[in-house]
């Protein structure tokens, strides 16, 4: 199985990182070349230099071949028109796209893509957290 | 006319003078608290701050009324898709011009639905092209929704076409001639219409068949 995982930041390299270790082969793209650095000494995947917008550099992380495509670098919008890009244009099985803001993530969450949300996963948690551990008698 | 403006660089400030000039009502945004202090001083309430990819500060700009037209103009290509896109499919902005800074987008713009775009890039390239002649082919206008575009192109002395009856050239499907400017005067294409050296060929063409037509009329580039 290929996956391509666009942005090498903090989450895109644990993920590549994860799905490499499950036995995916695995190419990430980033802007930045020193951000290879964030996959490790053992890093046997590919690694493309290059903005996730630009078709070519797509093209050379394989994504026409591509199963599963992570879309997580550090722009919201960004990330929403690569992962719409790769969809429609290539037609990939399963598209990840994270996206910070709750609003923007709850727009674009029935468009065919799969979604991640952390702002929003942290607020519930934290809700959730609070709450439950609330007095009995402060509930209306 | 209500005209929401997002973006209040070069493009989005100049185009907000001429719209108030005109009596339009606009709101424009602008993220940048250096320039957003320098647009308020002149344009006052007109321009709000704030980023026009949030939905909050869209909604501030009255982007729900809905405005009878919406411009798209930062200097980013990513948020003004992203805004066309909310204002057009959540809000039901009837109009959304976005701008192009890269050229390259071009496509993602068109990929998905963004139909009404425009680049500077690419304009000045289209005057450059008509100003080459050696060229070949310029693009006089770019029909995006329909996909075509009309061209013009100057038959030399060595064109394939020379001499040739239009009626019996194997032109690229949809393309169609449909004047020749010759001595000063222009002539619409019949197929009896004898294409000759220095005939200025009006025509209309499939965008992605345009590389062909120049084949067809000018032989393969040297």
């Amino acid at each position: 199985m290929n996956a391509v995982v666009i942005g090498c930041g903090r989450v895109g390299s644990a993920v590549a990182k994860g799905l490499a270790a499950d036995g995916w082969d695995v190419t990430v793209v980033d802007e930045d070349e020193d951000a290879l650095g964030r996959l490790g000494q053992g890093w046997r995947g590919g690694f493309v230099v290059g903005h996730g917008m630009d078709v070519t550099v797509l093209e050379r992380a394989g994504i026409e071949a591509a199963d599963s495509v992570v879309v997580a670098t550090n722009g919201d919008n960004t990330n929403i028109v690569i992962g719409q890009v790769v969809q429609k244009r290539y037609d990939v099985g399963t598209v990840v796209v994270r996206i910070l803001d709750p609003a923007r993530a709850k727009l674009y969450s029935d468009r065919g893509m799969s979604i991640v949300c952390p702002t929003q996963t942290a607020i519930s948690g934290l809700l959730e957290t609070v709450r439950a551990s609330a007095p009995k008698e402060t509930e209306a | 006319m209500y005209v929401v403006v997002a973006g209040g660089g070069k493009v989005g400030s100049n185009v907000t003078r001429s719209l108030v000039d005109l009596g339009h009502e606009v709101t424009m945004i602008e993220q940048r608290p250096d320039r957003f202090a320098r647009l308020e001083e002149e344009f006052g309430p007109v321009v709000i701050r704030g980023d026009a990819t949030e939905i909050a500060v869209l909604e501030r700009a009255g982007i729900a009324r809905p405005p009878e037209l919406l411009l798209a103009v930062t200097g980013d290509d990513e948020d003004n898709l992203v805004i066309s896109q909310i204002a057009k499919e959540t809000y039901g902005v009837r109009k959304a011009i976005a701008r192009v800074n890269d050229p390259r987008n071009q496509q993602h713009f068109d990929l998905l639905g963004i139909t009404q775009t425009v680049c500077a890039t690419t304009s000045i390239l289209g005057l450059v092209e008509h100003e080459v002649p050696e060229h070949g082919l310029v693009r006089l206008l770019e029909l995006q929704k329909e996909g075509l575009v009309v061209v013009e192109v100057q038959v030399e002395g060595g064109s394939p076409v020379a001499g040739k009856k239009a009626g019996g050239l194997a032109l690229p499907t949809g393309a169609r001639l449909i004047s020749v400017w010759r001595q000063g005067r222009s002539e619409l294409v019949e197929p009896s219409t004898v294409m000759r050296p220095g005939d200025q060929v009006l025509a209309v063409v499939p965008t992605t068949a345009a590389a062909d037509l120049r084949r067809v009329l000018l032989g393969a580039s040297k």
